[in-house]
């Protein structure tokens, strides 16, 4: 029972939907859903929102979002987004969220297209080093050496080359303002989150370009470890290989 | 009245677009219809319209069905390779209902081909293209003039019906000028705040999608509906186009750049007193089957005359059965069939 002085500190996000998830234990999806959910209230977006969603596990996200929603095939997000921004211009703000396969795969040109056009678009790119929908293949980011379904020896970079850095790849063109990468393993790094993709939000809601932000993410089903483990990995085994920071701010 | 203007035919379609208010153009370099994406880039700005050229012939679909999603009336333009490229997309905008309008000015196939007009993607187009349960309308005009005109009704249909539609054209039409009279705006309204993505406010978030994986968004129950929008259409959008057939025993069967030579086949004969007439669907999904099996019912002979090897002959055999003698005359690799062995066809028939 709520006592009369009883103070609201903690309420769920208008954008984000009342409703159970599909997402397995200790991914990072939830938190980062979250995290966007409340930084469209805190800048009152909501109503101005479209999410574009890739195909991944996170194609679902139209549903946790209370925002309008687009599907795109896969690796297209890019260009979907495109083609709704070029029809509603800056008064819609399109959120495009992709995942590795998605973004660096089959979607490697659109990525690279966008950005280097400078779309007003605010990139969420969820990196968890596996193709988690499919059932744990190997991603362009899988790391060396890391065990997946059609890696079973372990990723060889003979055969495979070497996972792909996005950022440092996306912040070789000229067009990008802001270039950042995060992880969601700890507090910490979920406050640094969160700041990165309020920034990457807001630019696109002054008109000033595209924002890429990279966020390190568990996938414990697909990684085959326990989500604590999972914490531990992005931390020990991906941040060295993926360092996190800002690469431009402009 | 409206004055007649030369133009190209590529030039035609896309000044039919702009009259028809698209304002959101999308495409990649291919010949033989590079002059829609020049004229587009001229125009486009003169009314704050965009024109971009994208990465590829997958990015350019996928921003149409970004705009699309959005709410606004747009076009891609391509040619037979660009189109398969272009498959996966328009299986998406099928799966997720969206309005667009898609140019294929055909040319020589398969793989790369060659450049020279041709009408090798009726398979293709007609049958659905890329996966799935699902057609789009394919309008196949046959000159210049005509192909302005279906401009302007490809994007009423494709926002009446909630679908794609093609317009089948192949490379001699996009680039042969002949004088039209430019078309006029239907100014058909068609409302799109039930579905179009502009922003949840006051309203329910909208959401466009394909993926259809629970009861409550059954994949089965978007397939029916689908299946009854294409009943509707095939009941109601038929369009064909018949030339001396009335009296005809000898009916020719084209559509398209085959077409034009088929009347004049049909000319030739007539004057040597041989009874030729020409049937020419316009709308080639839904392909006009009853209208075809009445211009048919007292010929002699059906000659399917296609720059293919036979593919729309399928559609005319399921028209008009195993009974009538349905013959086949078409030319491969972007070459056009010959006025004068069209005419040696029938009259060595004729003479039988």
């Amino acid at each position: 029972m709520a006592q009369d002085n009883a103070k609201l500190v903690y309420d769920r996000p208008e954008a984000l939907v009342d409703r159970a998830h599909h997402y397995c234990p200790g991914c990072g999806h939830g938190i980062i859903h979250k995290l966007l959910a409340e930084i469209i209230d805190d800048a009152g977006i909501r109503e101005n929102t479209i999410i574009v969603a890739p195909v991944g596990c996170s194609v679902l996200a139209y549903f946790y979002l209370n925002v309008d929603g687009c599907e795109a095939a896969h690796g297209r997000a890019p260009a979907v987004a495109t083609g709704i921004k070029r029809v509603h211009g800056n008064s819609k703000h399109v959120l495009v969220y992709q995942g590795d396969g998605d973004l660096l795969a089959i979607g490697t040109a659109e990525t690279i297209h966008a950005a280097n056009r400078g779309e007003n678009l605010t990139i969420i790119f969820v990196n968890n080093a596996i193709y988690g929908m499919t059932g744990g293949q190997m991603a362009p980011t899988s790391l060396a050496e890391q065990k997946t379904k059609t890696s079973p020896y372990g990723r060889k970079v003979a055969d495979f080359g070497q996972p792909i850095r996005a950022c440092e790849m996306i912040n070789t063109l000229e067009a990008p303002v802001f270039i950042e990468r995060c992880a969601v393993n700890s507090v910490k790094n979920i406050l640094k989150t969160k700041k990165a993709l309020k920034k990457a939000v807001k630019n696109q809601v002054e008109g000033r370009g595209y924002s890429f932000v990279e966020i390190l993410s568990m996938c414990p089903t697909g990684w085959g470890i326990k989500p604590v483990d999972a914490l531990k990995w992005v931390e020990d085994a991906m941040i060295p290989y993926y360092p996190l920071g800002n690469f431009r701010d402009r | 009245m409206s004055e007649k203007v030369l133009m190209k035919g590529n030039e035609a379609l896309a000044e039919a677009a702009i009259i028809a208010g698209c304002r959101h153009y999308f495409a990649y370099p291919i010949t033989p219809q590079n002059e829609i994406p020049a004229y587009m880039a001229l125009r486009m700005p003169m009314v704050e319209g965009t024109f971009l050229q994208a990465e590829s012939e997958i990015a350019s679909i996928n921003m149409v069905y970004g705009a699309s999603a959005a709410g606004a009336r747009v076009m891609t333009s391509s040619s037979s390779p660009g189109i398969s490229l272009k498959q996966e997309g328009i299986s998406y905008l099928a799966g997720a209902e969206l309005p667009a309008v898609i140019v294929n000015m055909m040319r020589g196939g398969p793989g790369l081909g060659n450049i020279a007009g041709s009408q090798a993607d009726y398979f293709q187009a007609t049958k659905g293209g890329g996966h799935g349960d699902y057609h789009i309308i394919v309008l196949a005009p046959g000159n210049v003039q005509e192909l302005a005109d279906l401009t302007i009704r490809a994007f009423d249909l494709a926002d009446e019906y909630r679908i794609p539609v093609m317009i089948l054209g192949d490379g001699f039409l996009g680039q042969m000028s002949e004088p039209l009279v430019l078309p006029k705006p239907t100014g058909k309204k068609f409302d799109k705040s039930s579905w179009a993505l502009s922003g949840a406010k006051g309203r329910d978030h909208h959401i466009v999608y394909s993926l259809r994986l629970t009861p409550e968004h059954a994949l089965e129950e978007l397939n029916i509906r689908l299946q009854e929008r294409y009943a509707a259409i095939s009941e109601k959008e038929i369009l064909f186009d018949t030339y001396r057939a009335d009296d005809a025993e000898f009916l020719l069967v084209a559509f398209g750049t085959s077409s034009r030579l088929c009347r004049n086949a049909v000319n030739i004969l007539r004057k040597e007193g041989i009874k030729a007439g020409l049937f020419r669907p316009i709308t080639l999904w839904p392909f006009p089957y009853d209208e075809l099996e009445k211009a048919a019912e007292k010929v002699r002979m059906v000659l399917s005359v296609e720059m293919n090897a036979g593919q729309m002959i399928e559609d005319i055999r399921l028209a008009l059965g195993k009974d009538k003698d349905i013959q086949s005359y078409g030319k491969m690799g972007g070459v056009v069939p010959e006025v004068d062995e069209i005419v040696e066809k029938v009259r060595s028939y004729g003479t039988r």
